[in-house]
């Protein structure tokens, strides 16, 4: 009897278990013949995902009267929790601008820490309406996560951090030396790369994990430590002495992080790209929070004028008001200025601009027209 | 003389300070090696761990981010709700203790003094002021107490019944922003404010869920009984930071669009639903150790099914597994640590977010003892005071 009833209990489990996946397979109301097996990471068929459709996101934010920003808050200088209790970085600052320039007001964004596993699942789904999370820009991310990166707003990528002290300035005064590397990794095979076609003989000193490489690199065994520049960042913080390490102005792979929304709402997916052009332009044309207001005031340049909204209606053009670029620059700053507050020279968490510096100056910011 | 040697113990067990360590420490070869060997280990940890905690040790990183560890982003401005609302629960402690610990002086100075005592801890001066307060209020309940016990004891129940939607309540807030009680949305609870919170909701929830499944694993019902033991086998095969992933990350996958289930609720949910099959268990072990003579005895008497349950055998089956019920609380205190994985900035999700800020870089080890003895401040307060309990309700000795 008892046996029995085990017996019926697991077909009964089983029964539903098969109905479950029986369910999901037959959504769209017939039949679906599998012909070729896909491998989708977040489910794509039968899947809650938010309404989307042109200028619905807008629409959403306006009616619950602020943005939800998926953040990270465990990056120093790009995403955490001051001792205040405010978040900061440079993320969190794309987050207020993009609610400066829907809003008009800085404050009116709720950040959501999400994480690296749930980011994906809380953009899609709706629980956040942007996503900036230094999340690195890639094909699969672009499509199959059912997402778009709007811009780039940090071109990370390896670099290499050295003592201060060591005076290596550049990759080629590590001719002859040795370099902490994770072995197995695109890092390892990137440093190869690159110091092989610029001629430079290296000793590489390879660790299984990331935790031995920079124990090895902290105990002297290696002239230079390599990772992706952030990555750096924050291990150099559970270094002895931080300060006594600097990170060269060198980048050696592509890590291109911006700021992502979902797909199939144009509309949102202009605002949130041209936030980040404006802070970009607003940098080229040297506005910054502080001379914002004299500058829109004796504004003569087209550009310029059309950037905070005294020409052109840009704004309405975007959904948004006109004076949606004066806000971003007046209440947040430019990219200059949003930089140099999480990662410039004064901070602990230092990082050479490099490719992050405008075009005019031999890096890969560059905004399009505002016309 | 001879008399007075007559009155002294045999050698071997006079009192002495060199006897008894020759008699425990230095009884053998080995013994002596051991010990050396033992206290050698004991200093250089001790001065090792004395002189980082004074000399190298930059606690600056925990008095400045004190708030955080306590309450998360919780707005200053709203802080005295907080306040308020442990002033009520040091009342009810206070009065409790009065009524029912009459005798317990230990544990009731040191309940009443812990708040004024953490006031040695960096705290700024106003909370140093509420701390005292608090303090007061439950010297106040305790005096209250004292001079009218049995008048107390009911209102003191429903006073602890209340505490938790009100401490809830005082907590969220009910008016629109600009009222006296502005609602504080729960994405910014956090710190030991949430780890308490998920705890004690946790707790007090899974307990009642936890009897009624292990009274439904014993039922005579063929479908109440498999259920409950589905639920609790299957619960019990996973761990709990999957099933915080399930809330956390598939729910607003299968929830119908712009449908959303609170964060912390969803965390609090699944930390009940956990915590309440390993209660089960706990419960129908004791369940079982009740004799049969029990049952029958209550059938005799006329008492039914239900009577049986609630007036004799629940009563005396809860008593025996007090140890193992504290020591499933504690797990619960210890792992809504789990939330700071899946985002949530409970005590270790604000640690990790706050060892991010660039002003304490690498100061990972401070961060990290300074959360430790909070867990172990609190835990071994939840052991002390079971012990207590276990002493009063005589559970060794029946």
């Amino acid at each position: 009897m008892r046996k029995t009833l085990w017996i019926v209990s697991l077909l009964l489990v089983a029964s539903f278990v098969l109905a479950a996946c029986g369910g999901a397979s037959t959504t769209g109301g017939e039949p679906v013949t599998v012909v070729e097996t896909v491998i989708v990471e977040v489910p794509a068929e039968g899947a809650v995902v938010a309404p989307s459709g042109y200028g619905v996101t807008l629409e959403t934010v306006k009616a619950r009267g602020n943005l939800i920003c998926g953040v990270n808050s465990q990056v120093p200088g790009f995403g955490y929790i001051d001792a205040d209790g405010n978040f900061s970085g440079i993320d969190v600052d794309y987050c207020r601008a993009l609610a400066a320039a829907i809003f008009g007001d800085a404050n009116k964004v709720e950040f959501r820490p999400v994480t690296a596993a749930e980011r994906f699942t809380a953009l899609q789904s709706g629980e956040i309406d942007v996503l900036s999370r230094n999340t690195t820009w890639s094909l699969v991310r672009d499509t199959e996560l059912g997402g778009n990166f709007t811009a780039t707003t940090f071109y990370d990528g390896q670099g290499m951090m050295v003592p201060a002290d060591s005076g290596i300035n550049s990759l080629q005064d590590l001719a002859g030396g040795t370099v902490c590397v994770q072995t197995g990794t695109t890092t390892e095979l990137n440093l190869a790369d690159v110091m092989s076609s610029l001629g430079i003989a290296y000793t590489p000193a390879v660790y299984e994990d990331a935790d031995s490489t920079f124990a090895a690199y902290a105990e002297e065994r290696c002239d230079a430590v390599t990772t992706d520049k952030s990555g750096l960042v924050s291990r150099r913080t559970v270094l002895a002495d931080p300060s006594a390490h600097v990170i060269l102005d060198v980048t050696m792979s592509k890590e291109p992080l911006g700021p992502m929304v979902r797909h199939g709402d144009d509309q949102w997916f202009d605002i949130a790209q041209w936030t980040v052009f404006a802070m970009i332009a607003g940098e080229e044309f040297g506005i910054t929070s502080a001379n914002v207001d004299s500058v829109r005031s004796s504004a003569t340049a087209p550009e310029v004028m059309r950037l905070l909204g005294l020409e052109g209606d840009m704004g309405l053009k975007l959904g948004l008001n006109n004076d949606w670029g004066y806000n971003i620059i007046k209440l947040v700053g430019n990219y200059e200025e949003v930089y140099n507050r999480s990662l410039g020279p004064d901070t602990p968490t230092y990082i050479p601009r490099g490719y992050n510096s405008l075009y005019t100056e031999g890096g890969l910011l560059y905004a399009p027209p505002v016309r | 003389m001879t008399q007075e040697n007559s009155i002294l113990p045999p050698l071997t067990e006079r009192f002495g300070i060199l006897r008894w360590l020759r008699k425990n420490l230095f009884g053998s070869w080995l013994d002596a090696a051991l010990t050396i060997i033992g206290a050698f280990i004991i200093y250089w940890a001790v001065t090792g761990l004395l002189t980082w905690a004074f000399t190298v040790a930059e606690w600056k990183v925990v008095s400045v981010n004190l708030r955080l560890f306590m309450v998360g982003q919780y707005p200053l401005q709203q802080l005295w709700r907080l306040w308020l609302a442990l002033g009520f629960l040091m009342f009810l402690t206070g009065n409790s203790l009065a009524i029912w610990a009459r005798r317990s002086y230990v544990a009731t100075i040191l309940l009443l003094a812990f708040p004024a005592l953490l006031t040695l801890l960096p705290f700024g001066s106003e909370p140093r002021k509420w701390l005292i307060i608090l303090s007061l209020t439950g010297v106040i309940g305790w005096g209250i107490g004292w001079s009218k016990p049995q008048a107390l004891g009911r209102s003191v129940i429903f006073g602890w019944i209340l505490s938790l939607p009100m401490f809830l309540l005082l907590t969220r807030g009910f008016t629109p922003e600009g009222g006296t009680m502005p609602i504080v949305g729960t994405n910014l609870w956090g710190g030991l404010l949430l780890t308490f919170l998920l705890t004690v909701v946790g707790i007090l929830f899974s307990f009642p869920l936890g009897v009624f499944l292990a009274l439904g694993r014993r039922s005579e019902l063929p479908i109440i009984r498999l259920a409950s033991v589905i639920y609790i086998e299957l619960v019990r095969g996973v761990p709990l930071i999957t099933i915080f992933f399930m809330a956390q990350l598939m729910l607003p996958l299968f929830l119908p669009p712009n449908w959303t289930v609170d964060r912390i609720l969803r965390a609090m949910v699944a930390v009940t639903l956990f915590s309440a099959a390993y209660l089960a268990e706990n419960v129908r072990g004791g369940l079982q150790a009740i004799p049969k003579g029990q049952f029958e005895a209550a059938h005799a008497l006329g008492l039914n099914g239900a009577q049986t349950m609630v007036y004799i055998i629940l009563p005396q089956a809860l008593r025996l597994i007090i140890p193992i019920l504290v020591g499933q609380f504690i797990a619960v205190f210890k792992d809504t640590a789990l939330v700071a994985i899946v985002g949530l900035f409970d005590l270790v999700g604000i640690a990790k977010t706050v060892l991010a800020q660039p002003d304490f870089l690498g100061l990972q080890r401070e961060v990290y003892v300074f959360i430790s003895l909070i867990y172990w401040v609190l835990s071994y307060g939840m052991s002390y005071l079971s012990q207590q309990l276990e002493v009063k309700l005589g559970v060794g000795n029946r």
